[in-house]
């Protein structure tokens, strides 16, 4: 496989991504693309799976270099599992995200991986951290990251609004993913979202024939 | 390491315990110069179809130009239902394959069942995370269990992904291209079995470092058919691999016969109980 690997800073396979985390009125939109590269240039896979539960109602996305976000998603979903076991009721979504945080932080001269996590919980209804790679954790009502997420902040600042319908913000999130897809070469694939609310999680993907597309597309 | 439980994790870190025997044994090269370690250079494609999966591998082994092995077995047993293909450095993926089957057979006799494939998957994460990347194993693990059939694949720095088709290796860029041709969903098994060769055959043909014949693993819930070889190469040599010439071959000029003389200096009886 060496002759994939060119100069890029994540070695093996990257997911060189773009993610999106959004609250709407009563739940949140938690959505990533598909694809993942080796070196800027080989796509290793066109539909790995970047969104990825760590507990009933919480969801994460994963950036950087997919072993270690396995990695680090793999040993959080045991730790929530077993907090909650010894709590006897479901986690916090800041629970959630300050597990990936401690493992960040502990571990940032090794690890490359950032996160965004999503979730709805019985305190604080629906919210979205973000976990960059240093180990940061701040709350956000709508946030982006991944490689192609610098192509739409100008897009998620202008129509991103609070408390938007269930459909309107499916629609932002899968815009905002195109847009970025479209712009960014190792972001790519199908979109993948998941809407989660009090009453449950639902799983929606949009091939890349369904995307939207724009004026010059 | 054997694992007295698979359920144990290993102490942190890398295990430096042949840094001293490797540095004595770079003394006895001439010039310091160990011998590079033999790449397997490799095609090796899975494909999972309506029974089952099929694995595919050639089965040429390179050591630098030379090739090494022309039989080299690429697919290896995990356990009686699952088994995997190495590319990428010949002594990690026969070992770490090795060590993944042994921990998975003590597991087996522990709980009484068969072991599922997103277990071994697991622990060939865990165990080449650890070693971030020095461990040069990429495999395609293919297996059915209760769950269903599945096929994943595990990269050198430990990541995973799980598919439906999948080519690894030096040409695996050909071999993705016959089967992003070929493939759909629930494929029989005579198409399936097919595609994979075609697959591999494409490798071959397009890379170098891969070769000679093609082996085919089919695993379904009935068992394991393992063809070895499922199609051999045009190229045979009619070599003979050992040679035997009779005495007489090469003429005795002169012989001379010196007897040893050999005396006893020391006897000593010990009984043995065998009571």
């Amino acid at each position: 496989m060496e002759k994939h690997y060119t100069e890029s800073k994540v070695k093996g396979v990257s997911t060189g991504t773009t993610i999106l985390a959004a609250i709407f009125d009563g739940g949140v939109v938690i959505g990533s693309d598909s694809r993942a590269s080796i070196g800027g240039e080989y796509v290793s896979s066109k539909t790995i799976n970047k969104v990825i539960q760590v507990h009933d109602q919480i969801f994460c996305c994963i950036a950087g270099s997919l072993a270690d976000a396995q990695a680090v998603t793999k040993a959080a979903k045991s730790h929530l599992s077993f907090h909650s076991v010894q709590m006897e009721s479901p986690p916090l979504v800041i629970a959630a995200a300050s597990v990936l945080k401690e493992l960040c932080y502990k571990n940032k001269e090794e690890l490359q991986a950032g996160f965004i996590t999503a979730g709805w919980d019985r305190k604080k209804g629906p919210q979205v951290y973000v976990v960059s790679l240093g180990g940061m954790l701040i709350s956000q009502s709508v946030t982006i990251g991944g490689s192609g997420s610098t192509f739409i902040y100008g897009y998620v600042d202008a129509k991103y609004k609070p408390d938007m319908t269930r459909e309107e913000c499916q629609q932002f999130a899968t815009n905002a993913l195109a847009l970025a897809m479209g712009r960014d070469n190792v972001s790519g694939g199908v979109v993948h979202l998941v809407v989660i609310t009090e009453k449950g999680v639902e799983h929606v993907v949009v091939p890349g024939d369904k995307l939207p597309r724009f004026h010059d597309e | 390491m054997a694992l007295s439980s698979v359920l144990q994790t290993h102490p942190a870190g890398f295990n430096f315990d042949n840094v001293a025997r490797n540095s004595a044994l770079e003394g006895l090269f001439e010039g310091g110069q160990t011998p590079k370690p033999l790449k397997t250079g490799t095609t090796i494609a899975g494909v999972v179809f309506k029974d089952g999966v099929v694995l595919g591998a050639d089965t040429r082994a390179t050591s630098s130009e030379v090739v090494a092995d022309k039989m080299c077995a690429k697919i290896h047993y995990i356990s009686p239902n699952i088994y995997c293909c190495g590319a990428g450095t010949a002594a990690d993926t026969e070992k770490t394959t090795d060590l993944l089957s042994s921990n998975l057979s003590i597991f087996s006799l522990n709980s009484g069942r068969n072991p599922r494939v997103v277990m071994a998957v697991n622990i060939l994460q865990d165990m080449l995370y650890r070693y971030h990347g020095q461990v040069g194993a990429n495999l395609i693990l293919g297996g059915v269990d209760c769950t269903g059939n599945h096929l994943y694949t595990v990269g050198p720095y430990g990541s995973v992904n799980k598919v439906p088709y999948l080519a690894m290796g030096s040409g695996d860029l050909a071999a993705l291209g016959i089967l992003e041709d070929g493939f759909k969903h629930d494929l029989e098994l005579e198409k399936a079995k097919e595609l994979v060769r075609a697959s591999i055959h494409a490798g071959i043909m397009s890379d170098l470092g891969s070769g000679n014949n093609i082996d085919i693993c089919v695993i379904t819930r009935q068992g394991v058919d393992y063809i070895r070889p499922y199609q051999e190469s045009e190229y045979k040599d009619n070599r003979n691999v050992r040679y035997r010439y009779r005495p007489g071959t090469t003429p005795v000029l002169t012989e001379k016969v010196v007897p040893l003389k050999l005396e006893v200096a020391q006897e000593a009886v010990q009984h043995m109980d065998t009571a």
